[in-house]
């Protein structure tokens, strides 16, 4: 990258660019052309920068100033004052309280915001995602040459195992355990595959993390083939993220060129290469036996486990899948240590967590903070409370397959073991926050619509449960629902989660446990008194 | 993409055009689908018929992945696809009006296209930008917080 005076960044997530993104761009870049400031200003579009009410923003270095929302017209005022003469609009600024991440503490550096911690976006937004050399400026491949250079691949499997590193996926497997499985199967041919099939509604943090830092995930899976001794690796990854694919493919074209992939790897005699695969459209495919089945070209149907992919994965061979962020946490753990590593979170569940925040508040967005934070922190703080002051009712957590927490549960530390002792299952981080205009039912509704239209088909009570607990909630809704009704409802969940091939199915009936366990009143309701006590149902007395 | 493709010679070219580029490997079969469903607008049951003679896949096999995919259409689609996405997150902050509004104003139900081939309706899981929902996607330009007076605008860009 050629010296510069100053750099002007553009934010350019969807929401940025819906707002008109691409044109602030392309007026910083007339008007800088204008003043013949092009050698020493340079200009891009960077990812998401974090919670981003006050987009598109425009970050200048070295100075720091955040402008937001800025508008096209306002290039002129930003490139003659900031750039040409040297002093801030002030006018044009964000206001700080509006920025959260490393973002803020840039700007302000007040901390009027608990801080947040970020280890895998540490630099998403802040630097190009298009420039390998942006990412090695920032510590970028120094965890691969440790690795390759002075540790064997026991010792990086032991420090990922002593940092407690838990799988990000959903279902907080142990990392390291993972990747002893498949290093201790004989094997001259072994895979590496990343998962990148994030479908689970409300998430999209491995989107941003792939769009806004692809060269951590291709460091990530590099050490981690050299750890269990693969040479080939696949990401998968979902076949709406056009963005995010096309960044990672010529992330690996200039990685392949600086030899960080490909043959001899830091002349180690190290060899890796990596295959993008796109998805076509079906959330199954998250699950990593659908996955695999849908690399080798075949329907996205899981098959019977075990064997488990560690002895039997992709073309048969021991296969290790990872998901996208539980990668992205593997350089920063090499390069700073176990230790470091631990000092965040809590001693169950080391580290930092992303979390998607979305529904009826004030801020929607992403954030990465420690382990452990409590959901009433997360409302009051990051999403600044619920819209039009409505009074907080339950969140769904980690995507359709999580669970409903009631209000009375806000207060327990969203960990993988204290969520476990709470019988909730943190998932994939996403935050569905609702407020007491929801309807149980409705959700319900929604939710195992989901699962009825994304179920495979493979196994029957899967494919049959999930229709027919819709059947049911939706009679519910119409006001013909029974009593009976309920019963019939328990033991479909019941049902699900015993007798379901995979993931999916097990998961499908936690909605409907849920809903009965904590807001049966409100469920009964619809059907003793045939009223929704939202208003939400349509209660048209019409039965499936 | 159009309605309906009657010209074999333009599916035939396009299947080996795309076949030639991906290599005739079962393991490039859903890449090859997604590709040809995207230059023709959908998979024509004799593009099918042609991927599985030239990659020696039974056509059942071959079908049964074409259809297995939500990307996937084997049926012909509207010159415009809309695509409303109906999973919770949309559907919490005002989805379902949203969706009430697109049905009244293209006149059609989930799955369905209109007789002049123009337009196709159809719902979609979570599409990944939840941050700014209810979200739709018309071809493929995005739309986030979408509200239902907006939704005639939206579809009148593309009239």
């Amino acid at each position: 990258m050629k010296p510069v005076r100053s750099m002007i960044l553009v934010s350019s997530d969807p929401q940025s660019k819906e707002r008109g993104a691409n044109e602030v761009y392309q007026c910083l870049q007339e008007e800088l052309k204008s003043f013949g400031l092009e050698s020493e200003v340079s200009l891009s579009m960077v990812g998401d920068v974090g919670r981003s009410d006050v987009s598109p923003l425009v970050i200048v270095y070295p100075d720091a100033v955040i402008y937001g929302p800025v508008q096209p017209e306002d290039a002129h005022s930003i490139v003659e004052e900031h750039l040409y003469k040297g002093r801030v609009v002030s006018g044009l600024q964000a206001p700080t309280r509006e920025l959260s991440g490393r973002i803020a503490w840039l700007s302000a550096r007040k901390g009027t915001l608990p801080a947040e911690q970020r280890i895998v976006l540490e630099r998403a937004g802040l630097i190009d995602p298009d420039d390998i050399n942006d990412y090695i400026i920032h510590d970028g491949y120094l965890a691969l040459g440790k690795a390759l250079t002075e540790m064997t691949p026991m010792e990086v499997i032991k420090t990922i195992d002593q940092s407690g590193l838990k799988g990000r996926g959903g279902a907080g497997f142990p990392t390291g355990s993972k990747w002893k499985f498949v290093s201790q199967v004989a094997g001259p041919k072994k895979y590496v595959i990343c998962n990148a099939d994030e479908s689970e509604p409300g998430t999209f943090k491995d989107r941003l993390i792939l769009e806004g830092d692809p060269h951590s995930i291709i460091e990530a899976m590099t050490i981690a083939a050299y750890a269990v001794g693969a040479d080939e690796g696949y990401i998968y990854i979902r076949g709406e993220y056009a963005l995010a694919r096309r960044r990672l493919v010529n992330a690996i074209r200039q990685a392949n060129e600086m030899g960080f992939l490909g043959q001899n790897i830091f002349g180690t005699g190290f060899n890796f290469k990596i295959h993008v695969h796109s998805g076509a459209g079906a959330y199954i495919c998250g699950e990593e036996t659908a996955l695999i089945e849908s690399i080798e070209g075949k329907r996205g149907e899981p098959r019977a486990r075990p064997p488990y992919p560690t002895t039997n994965g992709l073309w048969g061979k021991p296969t290790l899948v990872n998901n996208v962020e539980t990668l992205a946490n593997i350089p920063p753990i090499l390069r700073s240590g176990a230790a470091w590593y631990r000092k965040f979170g809590t001693p169950s569940s080391p580290g930092t967590k992303v979390y998607t925040i979305l529904g009826n508040v004030n801020v929607t967005g992403l954030i990465e903070v420690p382990m452990g934070i409590t959901l009433r922190e997360v409302i009051a703080i990051y999403a600044r409370g619920m819209k039009n002051n409505a009074t907080f009712k339950l969140a769904q957590t980690g995507g359709s397959s999580g669970s409903i927490i009631p209000a009375s549960l806000q207060d327990t530390p969203m960990d993988f073991d204290a969520f476990n002792r709470a019988g909730v299952s943190l998932g994939s981080g996403a935050l569905l926050i609702c407020d007491e205009n929801t309807c149980v039912v409705d959700l319900a509704r929604v939710l195992l619509n989901f699962f009825r239209v994304e179920s495979c088909g493979k196994c029957n009570p899967c494919r049959i449960g999930n229709q027919r607990a819709y059947q049911i909630l939706s009679n519910i809704a119409e006001g013909t629902g029974t009593l009976r009704d309920l019963d019939d409802l328990q033991a479909l969940s019941d049902e699900l989660y015993q007798l379901s091939n995979c993931g999916l199915g097990q998961t499908s009936g936690t909605p409907i446990r849920d809903i009965l366990k904590h807001f049966r009143a409100e469920v009964e309701a619809h059907i003793r008194l045939k009223v929704c006590p939202t208003g939400v149902c349509p209660m048209n007395g019409h039965r499936a | 993409m159009t309605i309906g493709i009657t010209d074999p010679e333009k599916i035939r070219t396009t299947v080996y055009a795309v076949i030639e580029r991906c290599g005739a490997t079962q393991d490039e079969l859903i890449p090859i689908l997604s590709e040809i469903n995207h230059k023709l607008g959908y998979l024509p049951a004799e593009a099918l018929d042609e991927i599985s003679h030239l990659l020696k896949v039974p056509k059942s096999q071959v079908f049964s992945v074409a259809s297995f995919y939500r990307m996937l259409s084997t049926k012909p689609r509207g010159t415009h696809v809309v695509q409303f996405c109906e999973s919770a997150p949309c559907h919490v902050v005002g989805g379902r009006e949203v969706w009430e509004e697109l049905q009244d104003q293209l006149h059609l139900q989930s799955g369905e296209t209109t007789r002049d081939g123009c337009w196709t309706l159809v719902t979609t899981s979570c599409l990944g930008i939840c941050g700014v929902g209810p979200v739709i996607m018309v071809d493929e330009d995005v739309y986030g917080n979408v509200t239902p007076a907006q939704v005639k605008d939206i579809l009148a860009r593309y009239m």
